[in-house]
């Protein structure tokens, strides 16, 4: 079976400031990371390769440094690792980043199953995995928290939705998101850790992959931001002193008063 | 040329842009500063200068589509086992305005089995007419079912504005939907405006976790489609003298799908979902152990809301995941939210920040929680939390 896992580059801050006159982002250091939700596709990845047999390949479309990053997944189990690097990507939203993994993905070619996390932590829009699979025009399912079973051309899966989750089937190959609570991502072994150092990630620009360049980058994408600004918290909080029941009677008092709490 | 360019002339070598830059991909060179390899045209510079000395070009995007064809605005009424969700009645709020702002009809697309009161009801909360489709195989949701054919009704009726429900499918469909129309989508908007000049929607959403907010435009393509996050826009009076048309359209449902949903399990039977409680009772990991979570669930239950939790104590196991708020959990904006226990990282404030009022129950004072909180408490959370309950109890009854 093969997998291809996508693989986004966050910024790596968890505490993130903005300045208030230029509502831009303040960075002590610009780190990256792996997409926190990608972890567990990468890790869902290697287990389902380690039970069925097979390859993972993870691939991104980012700046140069990303290869570095995928380096990591090489050294928890992934076999190989790709990145699409080119001035024509930049400025991608999600439909033209949609377009530029499916053609990467097509160049590597014979996948069975694409595993991506269910957003990134940056943009959290959840909006590649689903359209990634209608630019391959192969079925998707999101918000996926178990693997019922998986086989050559077919996987079942269990969905989280709002109020509980469903069991869903398709046909591989197929795309899937996953969340959070399907597994406990590894940490590197040394043996893939020296795997990793010596580790060389394919590059593919756009010319590489045949991606036809107007629906790359800023060019391929139909929205467009035009502001930026940091959100205004006018809170003059308020603090209730007092002993834990006068506390709990004051803050009951105010609730109610402003019906929000409404009684029965 | 697409691209981006440093106006020397005006550039004073500030270094604004330098720390505005996520990729590091602005260095200074002879007091200028000078974009490299780096760069992946985020814009983040642009706006960070105040001496108007970077510009971002665009080349003139094809005009894919003739975008004076598409008129309308259109809202998605999701149902489950019958029932239209209340995030739909919501976005007919806001729709109304939107499409009273153009002069244009506003309509609600309804999929599903015997569901006519709904369509009815949709109507009430505002829709001039509704798209009624409707057959056995869509009584339930399903990714591929859903989108041939909400694709085929945007294709032959051509709306301009499409709104959607940001709610586990919402979120799934809508960039299905977008993707095959190659149209732009922008995810979780809270704020919705139409620019009379243009007649374009000016869509606002927050990003990098609530720190930043963008207005994001789609100017060259249709329709436009947002999904909006449930809680955030508020629902008209429903008037149930208010006529509209509804319309069965001929629409081919697809047969043989390739996706099939097997069995769908409710696990939040008794208690009210957390994207669509009023309120909100967390809990943290102030509450010292395991066991003490019951008292979130009480009070919870006390109040008609639902219980929450910190990522601290999901990881640590005391309760499910499907109750995490936050970044890596499930974003909710109620009318009270209550955080016990809870310090308030930056990835839990992500998740509840839009929330109308934040009471936040916690021993440290200088917890991050009580800069954002509208009342504070400080205090232990297993003894305020017992006196809250008993108040709510004695005062609701």
């Amino acid at each position: 079976m093969n997998i291809i896992v996508c693989v986004k580059q966050v910024p790596g801050t968890t505490d993130v400031k903005i300045n208030k006159e230029t509502n831009t982002i303040i960075r002590d250091e610009a780190d990256i990371i792996i997409n926190p939700f990608d972890e567990y596709a990468i890790e869902e990845g290697v287990r389902i390769k380690e039970k069925v047999g097979g390859s993972v390949t993870v691939i991104s479309m980012g700046i140069p440094k990303t290869a570095e990053l995928l380096r990591e997944a090489i050294a928890v189990g992934v076999d190989d690792a790709v990145l699409l690097t080119d001035k024509a990507f930049a400025g991608s939203d999600t439909l033209a980043t949609s377009y530029a993994l499916s053609m990467g993905i097509k160049k590597i070619g014979g996948y069975d199953l694409i595993v991506c996390g269910k957003q990134a932590t940056d943009g959290d829009t959840a909006q590649v995995g689903p359209s990634l699979a209608e630019k391959l025009g192969v079925p998707h399912t999101t918000n996926v928290r178990k693997i019922e079973e998986i086989k050559e051309g077919y996987i079942r899966c269990q969905r989280m939705t709002d109020d509980g989750f469903e069991v869903v089937e398709m046909p591989l190959p197929a795309v899937i998101t996953v969340v959070k609570e399907i597994n406990e991502p590894r940490l590197p072994s040394i043996k893939g850790k020296l795997k990793s150092k010596k580790y060389e990630v394919k590059i593919f620009n756009a010319d590489d992959i045949g991606a036809d360049k107007s629906l790359c980058g800023l060019n391929g994408s139909p929205t467009q931001v035009i502001k930026t600004f940091t959100p205004v918290h006018d809170i003059n909080g308020e603090i209730i002193e007092g002993t834990a029941g006068e506390q709990a009677k004051n803050l009951a008092d105010k609730l109610l008063a402003m019906q929000f709490v409404k009684c029965k | 040329m697409t691209g981006i360019e440093i106006i020397t002339d005006k550039c004073v070598g500030c270094k604004l842009c330098v720390k505005a830059c996520m990729f590091s991909a602005i260095d200074m060179k002879d007091k200028k500063a000078v974009i490299n390899d780096n760069c992946t045209l985020c814009g983040a510079c642009v706006s960070s200068c105040k001496f108007d000395a970077i510009q971002m070009e665009k080349e003139k995007a094809r005009k894919s589509v003739d975008i004076s064809e598409y008129k309308g605005v259109w809202v998605f009424a999701e149902q489950k086992h019958g029932v239209v969700s209340q995030v739909a009645f919501e976005l007919l709020g806001e729709g109304r305005k939107l499409a009273d702002t153009l002069s244009v009809p506003l309509s609600a697309v309804l999929i599903g089995n015997n569901v006519p009161k709904q369509a009815k009801k949709l109507i009430a909360y505002g829709a001039d007419n509704v798209y009624y489709v409707e057959h056995q195989s869509v009584e339930n949701y399903n990714d591929e079912s859903y989108t041939d054919i909400f694709v085929q009704l945007i294709e032959e009726y051509k709306p301009e504005i499409v709104l959607i429900g940001a709610t586990t499918y919402g979120r799934s469909l809508a960039p299905r939907v977008a993707s095959r129309l190659n149209t732009g989508l922008t995810a979780d908007c809270t704020g919705l405006e139409i620019d009379p000049e243009e007649r374009l929607l000016l869509q606002t959403r927050p990003a990098f976790g609530g720190n930043l907010m963008a207005t994001i435009i789609c100017p060259n393509h249709r329709p436009q489609m947002s999904t909006v996050r449930p809680k955030v826009m508020k629902p008209l009076e429903p008037d149930y003298s208010r006529t509209g048309e509804i319309i069965q359209p001929g629409v081919i449902i697809p047969e043989n799908l390739k996706v099939k949903v097997l069995d769908v399990v409710q696990t939040v039977c008794e208690t009210v979902s957390l994207s669509e409680a009023d309120i909100i009772v967390s809990g943290g990991r102030g509450l010292g152990e395991a066991k003490n979570y019951a008292l979130v669930e009480e009070l919870a239950r006390v109040l008609g809301g639902a219980a929450g939790a910190s990522r601290a104590i999901v990881d640590a196991g005391w309760v499910d995941y499907s109750h995490q708020v936050g970044q890596t959990g499930k974003t909710v904006g109620p009318k009270v939210y209550f955080a016990c226990g809870i310090s308030g990282a930056v990835q839990h404030l992500a998740g509840m920040s839009s929330s109308d009022i934040i009471i936040a129950i916690n021993k440290n004072p200088d917890a991050p929680i009580f800069k954002i909180a509208t009342y504070g408490i400080i205090g232990d959370v297993r003894e305020i939390l017992p006196e809250l309950i008993k108040q709510f109890k004695d005062k609701l009854n």
